[in-house]
């Protein structure tokens, strides 16, 4: 059961987002993350999702998605080596261990954005895992709450 | 209308729009109920002569009706409700079309763009209640947007795998004017076009994997008629002598009385086309999305074969059987292509088991030895009686798979049945649907007592209007396909299947006795004939021929009921869950 990055363009139609994600539910998968945002074309739109399944279950996912009539093309883009996948991630930690923190911030190169008496305040974006290794990292000194975006994609030239 | 819309820089209401696209689609007839938001439409439709609009009780039985209208013609069938509850109405009647790749075109009023999301008076989100259950839906927001909706709506629901299209259309878009209408000539869908045309490289290996076959064996389904492709399967079959099981909805591609014809596979299939999918070692699905009642159990179905799917929709092929050939397009292509493509075969030692198995098919029942009406020889008798290009459409229990069991199965589109969904009060509204559709051809609605009881108020349609439907009730006072698992796998209780059951009643009862109330009710007679519709009754054996003969050579409608032995079963049966081979074939 891995996780499965999926980009789907579709029209640009109201409601869109609710199609792909209504199939999905209705038909049991479970969405780990979807971003839908139009694109350079207005009339596209382009709808990210991170899916968990094994490859017959994907098989079936991408067939269904294609199957609506605003779906223009289904890419899973998992297996695929030219693609640059990028997340995006908030995260607030506790502020005791501050230089130890800075140092790891440093190494990642995340930005520190809110920094309070008791709290900080990151941000970072970078590939997929990058981000879990950041927050693993985090861990032992206390996350208060953190907000991830979920993956997005674009084809190398 | 038209003569306004072909002025040039005339302005044109939504509803004219709507009743010009109908007409441009080819719509001669369509099924519905107004309301409140979409009396503007019903005016322009009252204007013009070349539309008819059926006015049913129900918007449940408008949407039947269409269906039932599409399956006997093969064009789009198109039903118009208003918001709110008549769209609610209609929501069983897509969910059923859906499940059978029925092509329908369902037009719902709304309330006005400006209110919409407010709960306002006889509001629903229609888009939202049909996402799950239609090929697809429009909520139109503007009248621009109008024309170019309808055009998509139809060409959505007939093309591809053909299925229901929900068009919403809120009032205030349907009375707003547009200048300089023209309904479109083409559609412009980027996302969407079917592949019709088989994969070569794939119809090669399918020919290559035939000529290598020793058993191989055809399941042909509802998507045959979908393509009208059932000349093109006989024809292969006779090339090739393969032989072919027959799904519920596919009854009809192939005569029933063709010899490489193995009946019906699945739960209440024939043991010869049980047998047949158990033995065969090739297996080639055609428009058929192996559905659990057909394959039972996945694991266990066909699993000596080597399997060959032709599926207009990717998504069903490995879905519920993985496919060893995938074909990804229409059945009738593709047989075409196949056609051309195999060599010749004799009927050899397989075809020879199959004649066997099919020999062992011969019906269990005995009518001469029983002194209460078989409802197995109530269809028998139908069979006999009605002409050859009659179309039967059934409800949904037992007497449905008697129907497919027992009738003979001339030519598609002459056996209409909810087969996906399984909707009780299908059969009367469907029925007045294909009656309507196909005036030349006699009707039958064969249904159960409760069935009929879930549309019957459609009686008074099919009265007013003279709508030639011949209704034929299998009154055994049960709820009887559920009563039948109560009798085998729920240690008789039957809970709530008898429709006789009172409070005076035992709770728990496990058949009738001499105790039991006498009167069923209503009196399906007396309804009919409050209704306007004639009607009769048969008690004995000895009455069937006589009230059959009299209901089917009358003009109709009619109703026609038959007091049925009351625990009778339906056999074969193969438990739920079980492989397909586990066949019951009598009762004990």
């Amino acid at each position: 059961m891995d996780a499965h990055t999926i980009i789907i363009t579709v029209a640009n139609s109201i409601g869109v987002l609710a199609r792909v994600s209504g199939l999905l539910s209705s038909r049991g998968y479970n969405i780990e993350s979807i971003i839908g945002a139009p694109t350079e074309n207005p009339d596209i739109y382009k709808i990210h999702l991170v899916i968990p399944g094994t490859a017959e279950q994907i098989e079936q996912v991408t067939k269904q998605l294609n199957k609506l009539i605003d779906t223009v093309k289904v890419v899973d883009i998992s297996h695929a080596r030219n693609y640059i996948v990028r997340e995006y991630l908030l995260i607030k930690v506790k502020a005791e261990k501050r230089s130890e923190i800075f140092e790891l911030m440093g190494v990642f190169k995340a930005k520190a954005v809110d920094i309070t008496r008791s709290h900080i305040t990151f941000d970072l974006s970078g590939p997929p895992l990058k981000i879990a290794r950041f927050i693993e990292l985090l861990k032992p000194y206390g996350i208060k709450e953190y907000v991830r975006t979920g993956n997005v994609a674009i084809s190398e030239d | 209308m038209p003569d306004r819309a072909r002025q040039v820089g005339a302005r044109v209401s939504g509803a004219e729009i709507l009743v010009d696209a109908l007409r441009k689609e080819g719509v001669t007839l369509l099924f519905g109920y107004p309301g409140g938001m979409v009396i503007s439409i019903f005016d322009v439709l009252n204007r013009c002569d070349d539309i008819n609009l059926v006015l049913t009780r129900h918007e449940q039985a408008a949407i039947h009706a269409a269906d039932g209208y599409a399956r006997a013609t093969g064009k789009v069938g198109v039903c118009l409700v208003t918001s709110g509850p008549g769209a609610t109405n209609t929501i069983t009647g897509i969910a059923t079309a859906k499940l059978d790749s029925i092509p329908l075109v369902v037009i719902s009023g709304q309330v006005r763009t400006t209110v919409l999301g407010s709960d306002a008076f006889q509001e629903t989100d229609m888009v939202g209640l049909t996402r799950p259950i239609c090929k697809h839906n429009y909520l139109v927001q503007s009248i621009e947007d109008l024309p170019a909706s309808l055009k998509n709506a139809f060409h959505i629901a007939r093309t591809g795998r053909p299925g229901p299209v929900s068009v919403d259309l809120p009032v205030d878009v349907a009375e707003a004017t547009l200048k300089d209408y023209s309904y479109p000539t083409s559609v412009h869908l980027p996302g969407y076009s079917p592949t019709l045309k088989g994969n070569h490289r794939q119809v090669v290996r399918l020919s290559q994997a035939i000529g290598e076959a020793n058993r191989p064996l055809i399941c042909a389904g509802g998507g045959v008629i979908s393509s009208e492709a059932g000349a093109e399967l006989v024809a292969f079959m006779e090339k090739t002598n393969i032989p072919a099981v027959v799904t519920l909805m596919g009854l009809g591609v192939v005569p029933s009385d063709h010899p490489l014809f193995l009946g019906m596979p699945g739960m209440h299939g024939c043991a010869s086309a049980n047998f047949a999918l158990a033995e065969c070692d090739l297996l080639i699905g055609m428009g058929t999305r192996f559905d659990d009642r057909v394959t039972s159990r996945p694991d266990s179905f066909a699993k000596n074969a080597r399997i060959a799917h032709i599926d207009i929709d990717p998504s069903e092929i490995g879905k519920n059987v993985k496919a060893d050939i995938p074909v990804v397009g229409d059945v009738k292509s593709v047989l075409s292509d196949l056609i051309a493509l195999v060599r010749p075969k004799s009927a050899g030692e397989w075809v020879g088991r199959t004649l066997k198995w099919k020999e062992g098919n011969r019906v269990e029942f005995d009518q001469a030895e029983c002194p209460e009406i078989l409802p197995q020889f109530v269809i028998r008798s139908i069979a006999r009686l009605v002409k050859s290009d009659a179309v039967v459409v059934t409800d949904v229990g037992q007497h449905q798979m008697w129907s497919a069991l027992h009738l003979d199965h001339g030519r598609p589109r002459s056996f209409i049945s909810s087969g996906g969904l399984g909707t009780m009060g299908f059969g009367l509204p469907a029925a007045m649907g294909a009656a309507l559709g196909s005036p030349e051809r006699p009707v039958v609605c064969i249904s159960g007592d409760g069935s009929i009881q879930m549309n019957i108020q459609e009686l008074a349609t099919c009265a007013i209007n003279r709508i030639p439907v011949r209704i034929v009730v299998l009154n055994n006072s049960y709820l009887g396909l559920v009563r039948q698992w109560q009798e085998l796998f729920w240690d008789k209780n039957y809970a709530k299947t008898c429709l006789r059951q009172g409070p005076d009643c035992p709770k728990r009862c496990s058949g009738p006795g001499p105790d039991c109330p006498e009167k069923y009710l209503p009196d399906l007679v007396k309804v009919a004939q409050a209704n306007g519709v004639e009607a009769w009754r048969a008690e004995k054996p000895g009455e069937v021929e006589s009230v059959l003969r009299r209901g089917l050579e009358c003009p109709g409608p009619v109703l026609m009921e038959f007091m049925v032995r009351r625990l009778e079963n339906v056999f074969p049966m193969v438990p739920s869950g079980k492989p397909i081979t586990e066949i019951i074939t009598r009762g004990a």
